[in-house]
Order: C-alpha cells, then structure tokens, then sequence
C-alpha cells in the first residue's frame, strides 16, 4: 500500500515518531508555559531537569532495584522537591529584578547540572531498560505499533489534559491565573502567593522529570540529553507564544507530527523545519500563534 | 486610643523605593464605623490603604488591626486576620469569568456573605456570571470587585473610591449598599475624593495633605466646616 508514493508502513511509522517527539515537545513546553506563567522566568534548567529526571530513573533502577513504575512516580516527586530549593534559595531572590537575570541563572544552573553528571559517568548513553508489561507491540494492520510508544503518547496526553483542566476549570486554577495577572492582589485576598509560585515551579519541574522518566527507555539517558532537545522546545515554545497553557500543548504535538512528515517528504529540512516555522510565525505573529503581548 | 477602634495607626511612615510618601500617619476607625480618607491627589490616600493591607514594602510605625500589631505580617496573613480591600482600578480578573471573579477571595472567618446575598445586593452580577470578568461595565466591575470581598466573612473593608468615574444612579446605589453594610456591622475605611458622597454615608472624615493626616471632621460637623474642606480638597 502506498499514499502519495509512499509506503504506509513509512509513513505511519514517522507520523509515530512524530508524535512520540511531540509528546515530549508537549510536556516540556507546558511546564515551561506553567513557569513562566506565574514567575515570569523562562526556566533554561528545564532540560537539565529533564535529564535529572532520567537520570533519577537509572539510579533508581541500579541502586535501589525500584523499577519503572516506581520511578514515574519518585523522579518527578524527588526533581520538583530540588527544583522548590533552587526556587526559594535562588530564584525568588530575582523576581524584582528584569527577566534576563532569571534567564542567566537559569542558564548558568543548567551548566553547572549538566557538568556534574559526566564527570562521574562519563557522555556514553546508559541504556534503561523498558517496563516488561509495555515491551512487544501490535500490528495495526498498516503499521506496527510497539506498546511503549503506544503508552508514552498517551501518558503525555493524559497529563497535559489534566494540567490544563486543573489550571483553567478548577478553584486552584483560578488562583494560578489570578496571581499571574495580579499576584499582590491576590495575595492580599489572603493566598500565600510565594508558597503557590514554590509549587508551581515545582510541578513545572516534576513535569519535565517525568518526561525524562518516559524517555530513558527510548531515547538512552546522558547528561546531554536534555540540552539537545529543550532548544528544539523553545522554538516550539516561542511557535506556541509563551504563557499559554492549550497554546503549548498543541503546538507541541502539531509540530512533532510536521517534523515527522518532514522526514517522509523532504529528509533533507527535517531538522530545520521548526527553525523555519519559528522564524516565520515570529515575523507575521511575534507573540506566538496562542500568545499574547506583554 | 480608644478601647472601641477596630483598626488604629500611629506614626505610619511609607516609602516606594527612595521616594517617601507617609510622614507619619495617625487615624483611628471605631468597629462599626464608616470612616472617610478624603484628600487631594496624590496625597497617599491609596498607600495608606496599601500599607493598612501589607501591600506597601517598606512601612514602619504601628497599626493595629483588633488589637493586633500588623505592621510586619505579610498581607496574606493580614487578610486572615479579616480585613479586605477593594482596589482604586478595580482589580477585576481578565483570565477568570465573573463567578471565578466572585469566588476568587477565600473565606477568612466564618460570618461572610452567601453568594446569593451577594446577588440581592448586585442583582446585574448574577446575569453575566459566564462573562469575562473585564467584559463587565466600569459599574458591573466595582460591584463585583466590591461584592467579592463580602463573602470573605472580613469585618474592616477598606474601599478605595468605590464612585470613581460611575454614573449617578450607579453611585446612588454603592451609597445604598455601603448604608446596608454598616448596618450589618461591616466597619468600613473608605477613600473618597466625592465628600458629597461621603457626607451622606460616613460618621467621621479624616483629611491628608502630603502624606499627613491633617484633619479630622465628625460628619455632623461637616456642613459647618464647608469651607475648610472646600479649601483641603481644592474644589
Ligand atoms: N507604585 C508607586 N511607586 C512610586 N510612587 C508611587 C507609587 N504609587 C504612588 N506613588 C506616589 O505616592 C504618592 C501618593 O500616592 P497615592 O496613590 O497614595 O495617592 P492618592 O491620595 O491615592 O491619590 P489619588 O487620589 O490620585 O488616587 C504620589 O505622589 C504618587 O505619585
Ligand atoms: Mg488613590
């Protein structure tokens, strides 16, 4: 079988890749929107964070035996906990100041993450291996589905529908949304607004963690990994326009899914197409496509 | 000081980064009172009302909300403690509609408005509770800026020109239902520039000229002081 002259078992099988990368652009991108929402901090460390959260996962695995499961859990739960530190001994100290200096130290901790972790493991990929309930796959008929891609898509579907139902349909949400608008205000109704923003840079953490968490079982764990894809998450974040919570979830699944097609159609601009829509979007909208100025 | 005052300051001073806007402030507004800040602009009405609700940074002096000393709780403690604050610009959510708007301020202490006697008090509020909340009119606004905080089950208000700008009719009925509020008990701290407004609702003004208080009026005293107000408020 063959679509525009293409075999189907390609295409469906990039169209898959695709989707497995816009996954992960979705759940990256969100927990970037989620911060910056509410701290006006554009998290450079989020794909350090990431990485942690795979890292955790392999620790987990080799020295403590927990597996899999397990790991989902503990390696958001155990990253957000540092993140909170870094949150109330560093960044809280920057929020009067201009955003750049969130972003240097942001940036500069990104580094200094990424540096502690070759030292003693050295750049090789560790392999980690897959939950065995998940391993094996099905056959579709015109593709073959393996049962882990099956669940990460939809794990990050589930989680990026749950954040953003909490956010904008919920008595919490309504609290977040507030204090990004107007966080003394909503401070002096009584709300302990530095302990939301603690938790909230929290949770956009443990969202990158659990990322990481998904990935180590296809894409290997190094210290490198995240600092790889998080320049690719800002272009989709950047697309997207930055603080908007559905505007970063889609925008991370559509553009995974044209970077697969982009492999089946054209290979050649395949790692530049979300470059190339960056700029464009950026030209025509400079806000994003869901942003708005401010 | 008076046994009676819910809420007293004394030597309240305020700065905003260098610029220093409160010399030493002192004022008094017994429980059950509706008690007036009147003032020219830029006098430090609002940063008098901020620093009362912990929302100005750097304060110093006392203020004591109950009996309790104030002045170095952050203002979420402060709500708590049950003051609540009405914004000069309204403070009205774009991000939630105007039920979330409504629902917004936790209840601090029990005692508060029922949502729905918020509704008898603002009936328009009630047909656009699925608007966005900055959809609203300027007077659908202060209503619900003003209705929100009554839930709270907060008994000092501190109102910051709730007539701002509105039309007669609408400033009529914020008159009204700042009468019905004090005769529920609320004690209100209200900003005014409109003394005609405040004449008809409050017992005692307090006047500030650059970031003092200069003077205090009892309302029944206010007509035979016409000129000295006229002359506090340029008008
Ligand atoms: N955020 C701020 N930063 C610096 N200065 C400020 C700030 N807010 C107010 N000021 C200054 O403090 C002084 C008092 O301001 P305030 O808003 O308390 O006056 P006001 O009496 O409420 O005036 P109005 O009747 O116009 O509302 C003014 O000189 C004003 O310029
Ligand atoms: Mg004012």
């Amino acid at each position: 079988m063959e679509i525009f002259g293409i075999p189907t078992q390609a295409l469906f099988g990039q169209l898959l890749i695709g989707l497995i990368n816009g996954s992960f652009y979705a759940l990256l991108s969100l927990g970037l929107a989620v911060i910056f929402g509410l701290l006006n901090i554009i998290n450079f460390t989020h794909g350090a964070q990431y990485m942690m959260g795979a890292f955790c996962a392999y620790f987990l695995f080799t020295r403590l035996g927990i597996g899999y499961w397990w790991a989902l859990a503990i390696a958001p739960l155990a990253v957000g906990l540092v993140g909170m530190v870094i949150e109330r001994l560093m960044l809280a100290r920057l929020y009067k100041l201009d955003h750049l200096y969130g972003l240097l130290l942001t940036f500069g901790l990104a580094l200094i993450i990424q540096g502690l972790f070759p030292n003693e493991y050295g750049t090789s990929e560790i392999p980690y291996a897959m939950p065995q309930e998940l391993s094996g796959g099905r056959n579709l008929g015109f593709m073959f589905l393996p049962n882990y891609r099956a669940w990460v898509i939809l794990a990050s579907i589930v989680m990026c529908l749950a954040t953003w139902f909490v956010i904008e349909k919920t008595r919490l949400g309504s609290y977040l949304r507030a204090a990004t608008e107007n966080p003394a205000l909503v401070q002096a109704f009584g709300i302990n607004v530095p302990r939301m923003i603690t938790l909230t840079y929290g949770f956009g953490v443990a969202l990158a963690a659990f990322a990481g968490v998904m990935a180590a079982p296809i894409y290997q764990v190094n210290p490198l990994m995240g600092a790889d894809l998080i320049i690719v998450v800002f272009a989709v974040v950047v697309i997207g326009g930055m603080g908007s919570i559905m505007g970063s979830i889609v925008t991370g699944f559509a553009l995974g899914l044209i970077e697969g097609l982009t492999k089946v159609f054209y290979p050649e601009a395949s790692n530049t197409v979300i470059f190339i829509i960056m700029a464009i979007v950026l030209m025509i909208k400079p806000a994003g496509l869901f942003g708005t100025q401010r | 000081m008076s046994e009676a005052a819910l809420l007293s300051v004394a030597g309240l001073n305020a700065w905003y980064g260098e610029s220093h806007v409160l010399h030493g402030v002192e004022f008094e507004v017994p429980r059950g009172e509706v008690v007036t800040l009147l003032g020219r602009n830029g006098v430090g009405k609002t940063t008098t009302l901020k620093a009362i609700m912990g929302m100005v940074a750097r304060r110093e002096g006392s203020i004591r909300f109950d009996g309790t000393q104030i002045i170095a709780l952050p203002s979420d403690r402060i709500a708590r403690l049950g003051v609540a604050f009405c914004p000069e610009e309204r403070g009205v959510f774009a991000s939630l509609n105007v039920y979330e708007n409504l629902l917004l301020p936790p209840e601090v202490r029990p005692g508060g408005l029922t949502v729905e006697q918020v509704f008898e008090l603002f009936p328009n509020l009630k047909e656009r509770l699925a608007s966005q909340g900055t959809k609203l009119s300027g007077g659908e606004q202060q209503m619900l800026a003003i209705g929100r905080i009554l839930r709270t089950g907060a008994r000092l208000l501190l109102l910051d020109e709730p007539t701002e700008g509105l039309a007669p009719v609408i400033v009529q009925q914020i008159g009204h239902i700042i009468s019905r509020l004090k005769a529920e008990g609320f004690t209100i701290l209200l900003v005014e520039q409109n003394f005609r407004f405040a004449s008809r609702v409050a017992d005692r003004h307090y006047v500030m000229e650059s970031g003092r208080m200069v003077d205090m009026i009892p309302n029944a005293e206010l007509e035979s002081n016409l000129e000295k107000v006229h002359e506090y408020l340029g008008v």
